[in-house]
C-alpha cells in the first residue's frame, strides 16, 4: 500500500489548459498516472491531448467528478483563482486536492481552511508545494500516482515515507534513496507557505497507520512549530525509525527565505529548536542534507 | 512588503483608528509648515520622527555624530533646526546593521502627554489558521521579552475568519487593558479599526507599541496609535494599487530589486561563498552546509523552477557585484529541466562575466551526464561536486586557499 494516493487512482487536473497545467499533466501522462479529466471553465466539451491518450475537459469540477469518477485533482490554476478552485474540488466531494499554486494570498487560505473545517471527506495538500508521488513498478517507478511537479523518475517503489515542505530538498532526499536502491512508498510535499492544508503532523500520523511505509525520512524548514508537534507526536506514538533534516540554520531572523512560511520572527521558529525537539522525540538528525538518507539507513 | 510609519497610520486613520495629529514631510520646505499647524492644533510641543523601515529609531545614531531619530521639540523654530539634522542623514539602528538607513522622510506629530502605554498586535497564528489579537499592559517595551519574561501579561483573542471580529472581543481586549467609561469605549473601537486594517489591506501584520491613553490640550483623555507598524502580504499586493504605491525602493538593497526583476529571490548575507541553487528549500539548506564546512555563505538565492539561461547570467552579475564573494557553488537539482541546459547557461555566464574566483558545480538529475560533459569541455575552470557535501567542502576549501 502507499499513503493518499495509489498507482489506481483517478486524477483531474484544474487548470489543464494553462501552460504550466499542461505541462506537467503531460508529465504525469508520461509517468503512467491515470489522468482522467481537466478543468477549465468555458472550455468544457474540448480534449486535452498528448502521447495518445484523450482527456476530456469540463467547465465544473462536479461535473469531471460525475462524469469520470475522479477522486483526486491538482490545483494550477493562477493566485487569484486558486483559492475557488480548492473549495470548488472539496464541494465537489473529492477526497484529495494537491494546489500546487504559488503566491495564493495568506487571506484566502486562512478562509479556505476555515472552511474545510468539519469537512471529514477531502483532504488538502498545499498550496505552494510539489505534490504527491506514490512510486509505481516499473522502469524508473513508471505506472505511479504523480500529482505535481515532482520528477518521477527519481522515484523507486519501496518501503520508506518522505515528507517535506519544499520541492527540491524533497528531491535530494528520494534521489539519495533511490541511489543507494531503496524505495519509497510515498513522498509528500505539503508546501512553503504558512497556511497550509496538510501538516508534517498529519502525514506523519498516516505513515505510521501504513503497514507497508517501514521508516520516514521528515525534512523541515525554519519558521512555524509544525515540526515540533510532529516530533512530539512521534515521540509518544511512532515506533518506526524517523530521520529528520532541518533547513535554514544560517537564516538571518526576519528575512523570509524564498517561503513565505520560511521566516524566523520574535525568537520563534529556529532551527536550533527544531533540532532540539526531533533529537528530543528520538529522531535521527542528518547533520547536512547530504545525509538524509544515510541517516534513516542507519537506523534501519 | 514593510511600509513606513506615516504610511501605517494613513491606513490605520482609513479604518476608524486614532491616530494623533501628524504631518510627513519630504523636505526642509516642508517641515516649517507642518510644524506650524501642529502647533496651531494647540500642541505645545512638535515630535519629529524619522521615517525608516528599521525599529530601535530614538536610540539610533545619526552617522553625522547626532544622537536620537526621534525628538520631541518646544517650538517650530526647534522643530526646523532637528529636522536638518535628521533628513538626508543616514541613521543607524540595532535593526538597520551598520551600513544604516537614509532618512528621506519625517513625520511631524503634536506632542502628547503620555499616561499610559500598551501594546497591541494583529497576526496570523499558524498553529491553527486563525487570526489572533495580541495585547499587553506592557507597551513601548520589547514584545518579545514580555512574551517570555511575563507570558501572563500578554493577552490573545483569537478571531474566527468566517464571522470576523465582534464587539464583545474588542471589549474583551479593552478590558483587559483595565480601560473603564469613555476610554473603554473608544479602546473597542480602536481594536476594531485595528482588526479591520489588517484584514482589509491584506496585512501580515499590524503593531501599535504603543498605543496610549493620552491627555489632550483640553485636559481630557483619549487612546491613540502613538507609534504603528504595518507589513504586507507580497502575495496579495495585486489586489491593493493604493499599497503597492507606498513601496520605498530606498529602504531595499540594490541587488535584491535588481534579483527581482529577473524572478530571482536574493538576499544578501554578509560570508564570502555566494550560491546559486534551485528552489528554496534546496537554498537554504545549501547555505547551511557551506556554514557546516567552516564556509559562510554570502547570499540565499534560489533560481526557481525553470533557471534560464538569461537568469544563470543574471544571477552571476547579482553575485558578482558582491565584493565579499571570493567563490561561488552552484547547486541545481534538475529534476524537471535538463541539467545540459543549465550546464550550457552556466558556461555562457562564466564566459560572459570573465569570472575568475572559484566555482563549484553540482549538478543533478534530468541528463546529467550530458550536462557534466558540457561543463568539462567547455575550457572554463570549474570544479565539480559529486554531492552537495562534496562540492560544499570543495567551495570552502577553494575559497580558504
Amino acid at each position: 500500500m502507499s499513503i493518499l494516493v495509489t498507482p489506481n487512482t483517478k486524477v483531474l487536473v484544474q487548470g489543464i489548459t494553462g501552460s504550466f497545467g499542461a505541462k506537467h499533466a503531460q508529465l504525469s501522462i508520461d509517468y503512467g498516472t491515470h489522468i482522467v479529466a481537466g478543468v477549465t471553465p468555458g472550455k468544457g466539451g474540448q480534449f486535452f491531448e498528448h502521447a495518445g491518450v484523450k482527456v476530456p475537459i469540463f467547465d465544473t469540477v462536479a461535473d469531471a467528478v460525475k462524469q469520470t469518477g475522479a477522486t483526486a485533482s491538482a490545483v494550477f490554476v493562477p493566485p487569484p483563482f486558486a483559492a475557488d478552485a480548492i473549495l470548488e474540488g472539496a464541494d465537489a466531494g473529492l477526497e484529495l486536492v494537491v494546489a500546487i499554486t504559488e503566491g495564493i494570498p495568506v487571506r484566502d487560505m486562512v478562509r479556505v481552511k476555515r472552511a474545510f473545517q468539519g469537512n471529514t471527506k477531502t483532504r488538502l495538500i498545499g498550496p505552494n508545494c510539489p505534490g504527491v508521488v506514490t512510486p509505481g513498478e516499473g522502469k524508473d517507478s513508471h505506472g505511479g500516482c504523480r500529482i505535481g511537479i515532482a520528477p518521477g523518475y527519481i522515484h523507486k517503489k519501496g518501503h520508506i515515507g518522505v515528507v517535506s515542505r519544499s520541492g527540491t530538498l524533497t528531491y535530494e532526499a528520494v534521489w539519495q534513496l533511490t541511489s543507494r536502491g531503496v524505495g519509497q512508498s510515498t513522498c509528500v510535499g505539503i508546501g512553503g507557505d504558512p497556511v497550509n492544508g496538510t501538516s508534517h503532523l498529519d502525514v506523519i500520523k498516516l505513515f505510521t497507520a501504513d503497514p507497508d511505509t517501514r521508516g520516514i525520512i521528515m525534512i523541515g524548514e525554519i519558521g512555524g512549530s509544525a515540526e515540533e508537534e510532529a516530533a512530539e507526536w512521534i515521540k509518544a506514538n511512532c515506533q518506526k525509525p524517523v530521520a529528520g533534516f532541518i533547513a535554514g540554520a544560517t537564516a538571518p531572523p526576519g528575512r523570509r527565505m524564498g517561503h513565505a512560511g520560511a521566516i524566523v520572527s520574535g525568537g520563534k521558529g529556529t532551527a536550533e529548536a527544531k533540532i532540539a525537539a526531533f533529537k528530543a522525540a528520538g529522531i535521527g538528525i542528518a547533520v547536512t542534507p547530504s545525509e538524509m538518507a544515510d541517516t534513516l539507513l542507519k537506523m534501519m | 512588503m514593510n511600509i513606513h510609519e506615516y504610511q501605517a497610520k494613513q491606513l490605520l486613520a482609513k479604518y476608524g483608528v486614532a491616530v494623533s495629529l501628524e504631518i510627513p514631510a519630504k523636505s526642509l520646505a516642508e517641515v516649517r509648515p507642518a510644524a506650524e499647524k501642529i502647533v496651531a492644533s494647540g500642541s505645545s510641543r512638535v515630535v519629529v520622527k524619522s521615517q525608516i523601515h528599521a525599529g530601535g529609531r530614538g536610540k539610533g545614531t545619526f552617522k553625522s555624530g547626532f544622537q536620537g531619530g526621534v525628538k520631541v521639540t518646544a517650538s517650530v523654530d526647534e522643530a526646523v533646526a532637528i529636522a536638518e539634522k535628521m533628513l538626508g542623514q543616514v541613521l543607524v539602528t540595532k535593526q538597520t546593521g551598520p551600513d544604516g538607513r537614509l532618512v528621506q522622510t519625517l513625520l511631524l506629530a503634536a506632542g502628547a502627554k503620555i499616561k499610559q502605554e500598551f501594546y497591541l498586535a494583529v497576526l496570523l497564528d499558524r498553529a491553527n489558521s486563525r487570526p489572533l489579537i495580541m495585547a499587553s499592559t506592557e507597551g513601548g517595551m520589547d514584545i518579545e521579552e514580555v512574551a517570555e519574561k511575563h507570558p501572563e501579561k500578554i493577552f490573545k483573542e483569537h478571531i474566527d475568519p468566517a464571522v470576523g471580529i465582534m464587539p464583545y472581543q474588542a471589549r474583551k481586549i479593552a478590558a483587559a487593558l483595565g480601560l473603564k467609561g469613555d476610554l473603554f469605549n473608544a479602546a473597542t473601537k480602536l481594536v476594531t479599526g485595528v482588526y479591520t486594517t489588517w484584514w482589509e489591506t491584506d496585512a501580515a501584520m499590524v503593531e501599535l507599541n504603543p498605543l496610549a491613553v493620552v491627555e489632550l490640550a483640553d485636559g481630557k483623555e483619549t487612546v491613540l496609535a502613538l507609534d504603528a507598524k504595518i507589513s504586507l502580504d507580497d502575495n496579495a499586493l495585486y489586489r491593493h494599487k493604493d499599497i503597492q504605491e507606498m513601496r520605498d525602493l530606498n529602504e531595499e538593497a540594490p541587488l535584491e530589486i535588481e534579483a527581482s526583476k529577473f524572478n530571482l529571490n536574493y538576499i544578501k548575507l554578509d560570508g564570502s561563498i555566494a550560491c546559486l541553487v534551485n528552489g528554496a528549500g534546496l537554498a537554504m539548506a545549501t547555505m547551511d552546509i557551506i556554514q557546516h564546512f567552516g564556509g559562510n555563505p554570502a547570499n540565499f538565492l534560489d533560481v526557481g523552477g525553470g533557471a534560464s539561461k538569461e537568469q544563470v547570467t543574471a544571477a552571476f552579475k547579482i553575485i558578482l557585484s558582491d565584493p565579499h564573494v571570493k567563490g561561488i557553488l552552484v547547486n541545481i537539482f534538475g529534476g524537471i529541466m535538463d541539467c545540459n541546459v543549465i550546464a550550457t547557461g552556466i558556461v555562457a555566464a562564466v564566459k560572459e562575466t570573465g569570472l575568475k574566483l572559484p566555482l563549484v558545480v553540482r549538478l543533478e538529475g534530468n541528463n546529467v551526464a550530458a550536462g557534466k560533459k558540457t561543463l568539462a569541455e567547455s575550457g572554463v575552470a570549474i570544479i565539480t561536486g559529486d554531492s552537495m557535501a562534496d562540492a560544499a567542502k570543495k567551495v570552502v576549501a577553494a575559497v580558504g586557499k
